[in-house]
């Protein structure tokens, strides 16, 4: 008696929020938002290149780097997202964040002097935190502009035009989208580039 | 500073402000008085009782109300073992994964039917969207439901006079998900789509970058598992990220309605609990003791992450809080949440039974990792679990009460009603059996090579992986130090039981002091009463907690946490 | 009043044998029925078998640590045994004392109509004894023949006779106290070893005591945390043993003793004998523990008005003459009129009479005098003198006698009667022939400090309710002088009965005072019923406390010592689970020196050595139970205030303060150990 009503509740509730909620949630949210429904892909020429909030990996000299990544083996492995859960005691992050810094100053002469700003060394949370800090943007601006043969001041200005502050001013931290800004910045190469050739 | 006061501050605001006219609003709903949607739920909860064979007018005593109770988990625990095991075959699982091995099964479908959703997997690289939906999401709702269920009826036992029934278990479970979670669910998903949040059932985006990589994006039902795993203190991830991950979590609002989510039912319940006990102000008590206790964790693990990891500034980095970032202790934290909202929602999802992550509190500094530890230790009962958490509070107040009550030379009371041997065998068991659960597994994992294969940090940090691991697993929390390769047999195994005894052990006693003291009759207060609505007892109340906890845990949480405080702070790594 | 003094706290002679029963109760059957100090006993058994070990294989150096833990272990049970039997002794001689009262007396029993001599003991139940003047009473009972003049200074301290007589509300008494004269034939009511002060012995030595229901509440608090600490204790090893510290069994033990509740757990019992000895000294016996227990949860309480409020006698307080008498003529009419009456209330007329206006009390023989005197059916007294009938009695009356004789009532003397009763006096008209005289304002005299006591009551959160069978307008007069909160007015003996009932419905716990067999019900339902030591044998025998002064006011006592026996419980509840935390920066640094060094930043205490810190925290935990002794055995101190005030109060002295002792304590005594090289 009991457990029949156990099991017909257990059925009765499943097909109610197992099933009936989710799949009308999925519909009205495609009706309401369809571009954020989908993933909030971003495309290029018909082509999607991406999500606006999932991070991807830059390595070139050329483009905004975004936070180093412990998703997947090689980063930004966004079927597997997660922290590299290292402890602030773990002589292995010391170690791989003494690595990252000397990388970076190695790339760019110009940083041998200057403190590194933190997000630039850790990892994120997801491995594919889609964003920098406006400080870890400014001292990536020297290489980008010096890359691309752009004045700094230019580059500058595209950085401050894809840095959102805080929600209302209030809520979160400032920050800088990785891949919105390096697709600015390769849209505003393209011509020069084209016209170089 | 003034950018987390004011975070903060904002933050509590929205909660008291929710909370009220929600707790109310439950009242009502509990209390079978008409409301705003019985024009569409009314028949729809008629159907699912004549469907079900459910006599709704029919009350049901202690014993009845915990049988069901636990009728309807076991059967939904075996249901979700069943989907997990058969998922190839079945529908919606476009990337077509396989069963999932019998001990992380087991592992999940305690883990879930216990409103932990302690996850030993990572979501999209394990479950089919159907599991996601009819295994995960349905446990979301029902275990959330069945705790509020339980709160009620604790609730009744208090405030009832010499009765002898606490409600009726299946009318409490479908009015809490019909009535409360699916509404609110409904709106949260649509608003977190808005923000950014997937809901689809799409094959995983390929994508060419624009270095040309290839990148993999997982998609699926994203925003409705979202809302519900917030919003009933579950916390289970659809991603291994968890609300790390930009796809749960994209923005700053959507963090901070999030957080809302979580503390949103437990703190409305103590509205609830004011209403149902005719003194608004027994209500504002629990929520000013909850309230104190939460800012004070939040100051110290802002505090903790904001300062950073001392060994970073020699290697030249830069930590300082200034315009253009938030500084600190960033590893494993997202930049759009920065140290504030970090270190908060760590602090929030552990004062619930939440266990959601926005942050990887296995890097948190020491000190910023504590926090959550003893906000769990200290049970979940700052705004808690939804309804472990009012009911986890209501024992500590039977304990303070009864502290207090001797001490003004009067038979202790709580709500008139006297609280004699019997409930304190009750409330004792309840107080007992969480260490027990938590202290003895971790002994034995401390000494065990299955137990020391799982930790992925040296030195005392190792030892706070695992006490952290038994800790969340027997509240009922589900975030983890999750470097702990916690996905073996071993692992799966002590952890499963360790959250089934967290909850089931603990919610018989609880129920059967509801039961006790229902059957009493209700002392109208005088002079020589202590009263329970005022300054004092909050400050008591809280005392008590911290006491209970801090003498409990302090020698674990010694060789832990502290031990790797002064490490850091003396520079010794391992 | 005629409280028994209490024994001085050190009493030489109750330490020379407490210190000797201590040893007795180290029996694990004894300790058993107090888990704390088993685990203590358990423990500290374990750490000499170790020590033994150790000594055999020749340790020394360790041995040395060892066998000071152990010791101090023994000590801490020792200490506890200590205080229960210090309690226990203090509590045997207030029953030598109570004892005393009932000396070997021989008996003269009635048997088919013949005296026989019989050793008092062998009385049973319904023997029915004569007892002389100049005899001792043997037993408990009832007077069923015959009036005497008792003197019960043996139990109650007060030397002046009481009269006892059979009917009646004065019909009990108690074996040991002497009759001084006449005679009386008495109902033995109780078996030898039943009676009530055989009852109170036996609770007061701690023999028979069984656990309130606050105690076993308290107990099982007690036990819980016991357990939990158990855990901590034994889980602690395996995380030891993770950082590298292999914890010895000594230590891990020191531990656990200085976290587990031991000095509650230890004082507990003697608080609760400590608790019934205070009754005894306020010459309350009790049926109970949990008699007493309840007193402290009393929130209604019932009094009769008369002789718990007002002295038990109304006396005349002023002449009010109408039409032409003057005041004088009046005072000698009402004078005369109550020479031949030998209630109080007649003799305080006499006296205001001669106060007022200096007029002699005549002696009536000489003048032909015919006393009238006061019958149910005429309710008016008075004289017949050389032709004069002069009467004085209730209004009505009055008037009806005064009209028979052709009188005219003057119009002034309604308003006057009604004033007085507004007021909550006595109207007692007087007349003499045809001719209404005067009213007599007879006041009820409200018992001197007793709104002092109600405030006081109410404080603490007491309700005081007046039962009185005067008119509605008199009572609500005298209530609200007295100072009580509600009264019952016409009342009859159900009154309290169904009041009682009433209040209890409500949740309430009810307290009454009673002496007569009318009152047996009420007592027997109420949830403290007190009998008056000179009511009737039914009353007694409904009660479950009896106050041998019998005073009705004894109840305030009676609450308070009940109050304070919870507060003492709570107090050291509290000062026992804060003294943990500076154990915790004791030892904790000390057990883990070798794993982890750092963890030296917690010994904030600046501990000479690890063993001296150890060492120090269970010497601490053994000595504070020494400490508190006087505190368990005097109780802490009640003051009516609000319950919010008190706990405040009991918080920092005790919450607080407990947390701060130990850490000087701990560190003086390290500073002691360092100095005798002891560790």
């Amino acid at each position: 008696m009991r457990i029949g009503i156990a099991v017909r509740m257990t059925l009765v509730l499943t097909l109610l929020t197992g099933i009936v909620y989710p799949i009308a949630m999925v519909a009205t949210a495609h009706l309401l938002f369809p571009r954020q429904a989908d993933g909030s892909l971003v495309e290029r020429n018909g082509e999607v290149v991406g999500s606006s909030l999932i991070g991807q990996n830059f390595t070139s000299p050329r483009y905004f780097h975004g936070r180093p990544s412990a998703a997947g083996d090689k980063g930004y492995d966004a079927t597997n997202s997660g922290g590299s859960n290292l402890a602030p005691t773990n002589k292995a992050l010391i170690d791989a964040v003494k690595a990252r810094v000397r990388a970076l100053r190695e790339s760019d002469p110009a940083l041998n002097h200057d403190p590194i700003p933190v997000d630039l060394v850790t990892t994120s949370g997801s491995g594919l935190d889609p964003a920098i800090t406006p400080a870890a943007a400014a001292v990536q601006v020297p290489r980008v502009a010096r890359a691309r043969g752009l004045s700094e001041a230019t580059v500058r200005a595209l950085v401050a035009a894809h840095t959102s502050g805080r929600t209302l001013g209030l809520l979160g931290e400032p920050a800088v989208n990785v891949l919105e800004l390096n697709l600015a910045l390769d849209a505003l190469s393209s011509p020069a580039q084209t016209a170089a050739r | 500073m003034l950018n987390a006061i004011i975070q903060v501050g904002l933050f509590t605001l929205i909660v008291t402000v929710v909370s009220v006219p929600l707790g109310l609003y439950m009242a009502r709903v509990f209390r079978r008085e008409p409301t705003f949607l019985d024009v569409v739920l009314r028949p729809l909860e008629r159907l699912v009782y004549r469907v079900c064979g459910v006599h709704e007018n029919t009350e049901q005593d202690w014993i009845e109300y915990t049988i069901a109770m636990l009728l309807f988990s076991a059967v939904g625990m075996l249901l979700l073992y069943v989907l997990e095991r058969l998922q190839f075959y079945l529908p919606l699982n476009p990337q077509g994964f396989g069963a999932v091995a019998p001990d992380l099964a087991f592992n999940t479908a305690a883990s879930f039917t216990t409103n932990t959703n302690w996850q030993a997997y990572a979501g999209e690289s394990t479950m089919s969207y159907f599991t996601q939906m009819a295994g995960l999401a349905f446990h979301n709702f029902v275990s959330a439901a069945a705790g509020i269920a339980v709160a009620i009826a604790v609730i009744r036992g208090f405030v009832r006079r010499s009765a002898k029934t606490i409600g009726n278990f299946w009318v409490d479970l479908t009015r809490a998900t019909l009535w409360v979670l699916l509404p609110i669910s409904i709106v949260l998903t649509l608003v977190l789509v808005w923000q950014g949040v997937p809901d689809n059932f799409n094959t995983y985006t390929h994508v060419k970058t624009l270095e040309g990589a290839e990148q993999v994006i997982a998609q699926g039902p994203v925003a409705s598992q979202e809302s519900i795993k917030e919003l009933g203190t579950n916390g289970g991830g659809f991603f291994n990220a968890n609300s790390a991950h930009p796809y749960e979590n994209p923005t700053p609002l959507s963090n901070l309605i999030e957080m809302v989510a979580i503390f949103a039912i437990g703190a409305a319940l103590t509205h609830t609990f004011g209403a149902m006990a005719g003194d608004r102000r027994q209500g504002w008590a629990l929520f000013a003791a909850m309230a104190l206790l939460f800012l004070m964790g939040a100051a110290i693990a802002i505090r903790a992450e904001q300062r950073g990891n001392p060994q970073f500034t020699r290697l030249g980095i830069d930590q300082h809080a200034s315009a253009t970032q938030s500084g600190g202790n960033m590893e494993g934290k997202e930049v759009r949440f920065g140290i504030v909202n970090s270190a908060l929602w760590a602090t929030v999802t552990t004062d619930t039974s939440c266990g959601a992550v926005n942050a990887m509190h296995d890097s948190f500094t020491p000190l910023g990792g504590l926090v959550p530890l003893v906000n769990m230790q200290i049970g979940e009962i700052i705004f808690g679990g939804v309804g472990s958490g009012l009911y986890g509070m209501l024992v500590m107040a039977v304990l303070s009460v009864f502290i207090a009550g001797l001490m003004v030379g009067r038979t202790p009371e709580y709500l008139g009603k006297k609280i004699e041997g019997r409930e304190m065998k009750l409330a004792m068991l309840f107080i007992l059996i969480f260490p027990a659960v938590i202290l003895v597994p971790a002994g034995i994992a401390m000494v065990t090579k299955a137990g020391l294969a799982g930790i992925s940090n040296p030195g005392p940090h190792g030892f706070s992986q695992v006490l952290y691991a038994y800790t969340e697993a027997s509240a009922n929390n589900g975030s983890a130090f999750a470097g702990l390769n916690a996905n073996t047999p071993f692992y799966n195994v002590t952890l499963a039981f360790v959250m089934l005894f967290g909850r089931f052990l603990m919610k018989v006693p609880v129920l059967a002091l509801a039961g006790s003291l229902v059957a009493k009759k209700s002392i109208p207060p005088s002079a020589g009463t202590f009263p329970t609505n005022g300054l004092i007892f909050v400050l008591l109340l809280v005392g008590v907690i911290i006491i209970v906890a801090a003498l409990t845990f302090f020698p674990a949480d010694a060789l832990g946490p502290i031990v790797e405080h002064l490490a850091l702070a003396t520079g010794r790594l391992y | 009043m005629a409280d028994r003094k209490a024994t001085p706290l050190w009493d030489r002679k109750i330490v020379r044998e407490a210190f000797a029963a201590s040893l007795t109760k180290f029996d694990p059957r004894v300790q058993v029925k107090n888990p704390v100090m088993f685990v203590v006993e358990v423990t500290a058994l374990a750490v000499t078998l170790i020590l033994a070990r150790d000594l055999y294989q020749g340790h020394m150096k360790l041995a040395g640590f060892e066998f000071q833990i152990a010791l101090w272990l023994w000590f801490t049970v020792g200490f506890a045994n200590f205080a229960e039997a210090m309690a226990e002794g203090r509590g045997k001689a207030q029953a030598e004392n109570l004892r005393r009262t009932r000396t070997e007396t021989q008996a003269t029993l009635l048997k088919d109509g013949r005296e026989i001599t019989v050793p008092a003991p062998s009385l049973r139940r319904d023997d029915i004894v004569i007892v002389r003047a100049g005899q001792i009473i043997p037993g408990d009972g009832e007077v069923i023949e015959g009036v005497a003049a008792v003197n019960e200074s043996a139990i109650t301290g007060e030397s002046a006779p009481v009269i006892r007589e059979s009917g009646g509300d004065r019909s009990a008494v108690t074996g040991g106290t002497a009759v001084i004269s006449d005679w009386i034939k008495v109902r033995i009511t109780a078996n030898p070893g039943e009676t009530f002060l055989d009852r109170m012995i036996a609770l007061v030595e701690g023999a028979q005591r069984q656990k309130t229901p606050n105690e076993i509440a308290l107990s099982i608090l007690l036990a819980g945390l016991t357990i939990i600490f158990m855990l901590v204790c034994v889980s602690l090893y395996p995380f030891a043993l993770y950082g590298g510290t292999s914890l010895s069994l000594p230590v891990l033990v020191a531990l656990l003793v200085c976290l587990i509740p031991t000095t509650i757990g230890g004082l507990l019992s003697a608080i609760g004998i400590a608790g019934m000895d205070r009754l005894v000294q306020h010459n309350v016996l009790a049926m109970s523990g949990r008699a007493v227990e309840a007193a402290g949860d009393v929130d209604t309480l019932l009094l009769d008005k008369t002789g718990t409020i007002t002295l038990g006698d109304r006396m005349a307080s002023e002449f009010i003459p109408v039409g032409d008498v003057t005041r004088e003529e009046l005072a000698d009419a009402a004078q005369l009129a109550s020479l031949a009456d030998e209630t109080p209330e007649g003799r305080s007329i006499v006296v205001l009479a001669k106060k007022e206006f200096n007029l002699r009390g005549r002696e009536l023989a000489d003048k032909d005098a015919e006393f009238i005197p006061f019958s149910a059916t005429t309710r008016m007294s008075g004289v017949n003198l050389d032709g004069r009938e002069i009467r004085k009695g209730a209004g009505e009356q009055i008037v009806n006698f005064v009209r028979e004789r052709g009188g005219v009532i003057p119009l002034e003397l309604t308003p006057v009667v009604e004033r007085i009763a507004k007021a909550g006096g006595t109207p007692l008209v007087v007349a003499e022939g045809a001719r209404v005289m005067g009213v007599i304002y007879l006041k009820d005299i409200i018992k001197e400090g007793i709104r002092e006591r109600f405030e006081r009551l109410r404080a603490m959160g007491m309700r005081t309710v007046m039962i009185t069978g005067d008119n509605p307008l008199t009572a609500a007069a005298i209530a609200s002088e007295a100072g009580v909160d509600d009264f019952r007015a016409e009342a009859t003996p159900e009154t309290k009965l169904r009041l009682i009932r009433e209040e209890q419905a409500q949740g309430k716990m009810v307290a009454m005072i009673g002496d007569g067999t009318n009152d047996a019900p009420a007592l027997a339902q109420a949830d403290v019923g007190i009998a008056m030591n000179a009511g009737t044998q039914a009353a007694r025998e409904a009660g479950n406390m009896i106050d041998l002064d019998s005073n009705p006011t004894k109840i305030m006592e009676v609450v308070e010592i009940g109050k304070q026996l919870l507060i003492t419980r709570g107090a050291l509840t509290t000062f026992s689970i804060a003294n943990d935390v500076a154990k915790y920066f004791a030892i904790i640094p000390a057990m883990f020196v070798l794993g982890y060094p750092m963890l030296q930043r917690l010994n904030i205490m600046h501990l000479a050595t690890p063993q001296s810190a150890i060492l120090s925290a269970v010497i601490f935990n053994a000595l504070i139970i020494i400490a508190l002794i006087p505190l368990a055995l005097r109780g802490v101190q009640y003051r009516p205030v609000g319950a919010a005030a008190i706990l405040t109060r009991n918080l920092l002295i005790y919450g607080v303060g407990g947390v701060i002792v130990p850490f000087i304590g701990i560190k003086a005594i390290d500073l002691v150990v360092a100095a005798l090289h002891l560790a």
